[in-house]
């Protein structure tokens, strides 16, 4: 266990009425780490984000981020403590332009803080935040309502939404979902890119060959609890990851 | 062949789009014109009218803040169905600080549309967590009720109302106070929509969540948009008691609530312009529709319907696709 956890889990439960969706998770997280949270459907892993983020409560646990309890926080205020996740179903303004989607991040209090005072122009430097995420500047696209984007740019804008916040931690559920192999090899870079800038990143992911060419360390969870946490090699050959993925025989 | 309409932008409106319409007095008549002719309309339209229809100018410019402030509280994703509630808040208050302690008219209304705005909108923050049609059954809800504590308790004159306000000191002033109000609330609130803090009140519409995970307080967004928007609707009421010299339950009524959301829906939601222009339609034609009795609400009704059913996207809309757009059939390949 490194001595540097950014973010540190410890003993979170929840239940939904008679359906214990997590049990007992715990896990520490170092700065700089990229940390792939895997597990069959239904097994726990946008709950877990969303215990994290403060968009649910724990019924019990603690979640501790930069050394400051964040269990049961509201999610506005977990935000500005620099966590910022993407959702799994984009949320884009679908009535807005992209590059108007971007205002509301920028218009952060973190941001703001951040940045100290205005922020100035936000709108020159949503389009030169939606370029990075791999909007075509060239292409106008940034400046179609969300409405007639495809999948591949919502999630672009989704995570460059999230970009925008400058977080400490990012937290990535299932961005590759519903993209085509092309359209996950346009994003892939982005992420590495930001890995290399030394960001630390929890990614839920289906498309594990992608995530394993990146993830630092894997956790797998099944019903809700952590079955195996480790090298993404070490924890495939594990019984019990075999078994939730394939089943028994 | 098939055939479908296709609608291009009009060649003025983007030679209109920057800095260079400067340039040419067509294109800047094209950007000034529809803002500055009917405002220019509007101040000239008391000195032309007779004193019944500069009643009805007045009763249209109180409908229409009514209706900006509820397209405003829409805006931000909160469907009200009690501007009463505001208006009678506002009512009430300048009410009270002229009949019992004597205070001028001119001080009253800025006051009473603060102070009615601030114990509306507290009134409403416990339910601010509430969307959709939950919110919208407790702003229909707290009008009736505070009708009936009113007539329960008998305070503030009960069934009977205060009587004997003082009214506004010349009838020049009384109009042109509300018709500068609600162009004020008209221009001013649609620019605020069109700032980035705008922005963060549509997207909290759109997406709460989103706008929550962007690090954002929605609620003390909401709150603030509530505020503005029942400081609107207490400054309208305000105004009616000092123009009727009177205020009682009947501020509370469920006109005050119905007629501004026929007149966004009419004018077009969203712009704030279509609901002040639902109100500039809607009024006189409820005025007009005097003359025929007994059928009056069911005439108004159909007008409702005919309108609602015809142009959905609401009659603001449709002048200013018309005005920025031509439309031509294109034929595709099926």
């Amino acid at each position: 266990m490194k001595s540097t956890a950014i973010l540190r889990v410890t003993g979170l439960f929840k239940n939904f009425g008679g359906v214990q969706a997590i049990s007992d998770l715990y896990f520490d997280l170092a700065e700089g780490e990229l940390l792939g949270l895997i597990g069959p459907n239904g097994s726990g892993k946008t709950t877990a984000v969303n215990l994290i983020t403060g968009f649910v409560k724990p019924s019990t646990g603690a979640v501790v981020f930069k050394g400051f309890d964040i269990t049961g926080l509201p999610a506005y205020r977990i935000v500005r403590l620099g966590i910022a996740r993407t959702f799994q179903m984009v949320k884009p303004f679908y009535q807005l332009p992209a590059y108007k989607n971007m205002i509301i991040p920028l218009y952060s209090p973190r941001v703001k803080k951040l940045v100290g005072g205005k922020y100035g122009d936000r709108d020159a430097v949503a389009l030169d935040l939606l370029e990075e995420v791999g909007f075509e500047r060239d292409a106008k696209v940034a400046y179609k309502v969300a409405a007639a984007l495809p999948q591949g740019y919502l999630k672009r804008l989704e995570l460059a939404k999230a970009i925008a916040l400058q977080p400490d931690l990012l937290i990535l559920d299932e961005l590759f979902s519903g993209l085509s192999l092309a359209e996950v090899a346009g994003i892939l870079p982005i992420i590495e890119k930001l890995r290399r800038e030394g960001k630390t990143i929890i990614m839920i992911e289906h498309r594990l060959k992608e995530l394993f060419r990146i993830a630092d360390r894997v956790i797998v969870l099944n019903y809700g609890q952590k079955i195996a946490d480790g090298r993404a090699a070490d924890v495939m050959e594990s019984a019990a990851v075999k078994s939730a993925y394939l089943g028994t025989e | 062949m098939q055939k479908r309409r296709e609608r291009v932008d009009r060649g003025i409106k983007v030679r209109s789009g920057d800095v260079f319409a400067l340039c040419s007095w067509r294109e800047m008549l094209y950007l000034a014109g529809p803002r500055v002719l009917p405002v220019v309309a509007i101040l000239m339209l008391p000195l032309v009218l007779g004193i019944y229809w500069q009643k009805v100018l007045l009763s249209v410019a109180v409908f229409a803040l009514l209706a900006i402030s509820w397209d405003l509280l829409a805006q931000t994703g909160m469907i009200s169905l009690g501007q009463a509630l505001f208006f009678g808040m506002g009512a009430y208050v300048t009410g009270i600080l002229n009949h019992y302690w004597g205070l001028p008219p001119l001080l009253t209304i800025p006051v009473a549309a603060v102070f009615g705005g601030l114990i509306c909108t507290a009134l409403l923050l416990p339910v601010l967590r509430l969307r959709g049609i939950y919110f919208s059954m407790v702003t229909l809800i707290l009008p009736l009720m505070l009708v009936r504590l009113v007539e329960a308790t008998r305070i503030f004159g009960g069934t009977e109302g205060l009587t004997g306000m003082t009214s506004l000191p010349s009838r020049w002033l009384e109009i042109y106070l509300i018709v500068g109000a609600m162009l004020a609330a008209l221009f001013g609130f649609r620019r605020l929509l069109g700032t980035d803090y705008g922005l963060v009140l549509k997207g909290i519409r759109d997406n709460d969540r989103s706008v929550i995970n962007a690090g954002i307080n929605i609620y003390w967004y909401k709150t603030q948009a509530l505020w503005i928007a029942s400081t609107i609707g207490a400054f309208a009421g305000a105004f009616m008691t000092h123009v009727y010299m009177f205020v009682g339950m009947p501020v509370f009524a469920l006109d005050y609530s119905i007629l501004p959301i026929a007149a966004a829906v009419v004018g077009g939601p969203g712009s704030l312009a279509g609901a002040t222009l639902g109100a500039f339609i809607l009024v006189p034609l409820s005025e007009v529709l005097r003359g025929v009795g007994g059928l009056r609400i069911v005439l108004y009704g159909v007008f409702l319907v005919v309108f609602i059913v015809a142009l959905p996207e609401g009659i603001f809309h449709f002048i200013q696709r018309k005005y920025h757009q031509f439309e031509r059939w294109v034929e595709v390949d099926t």
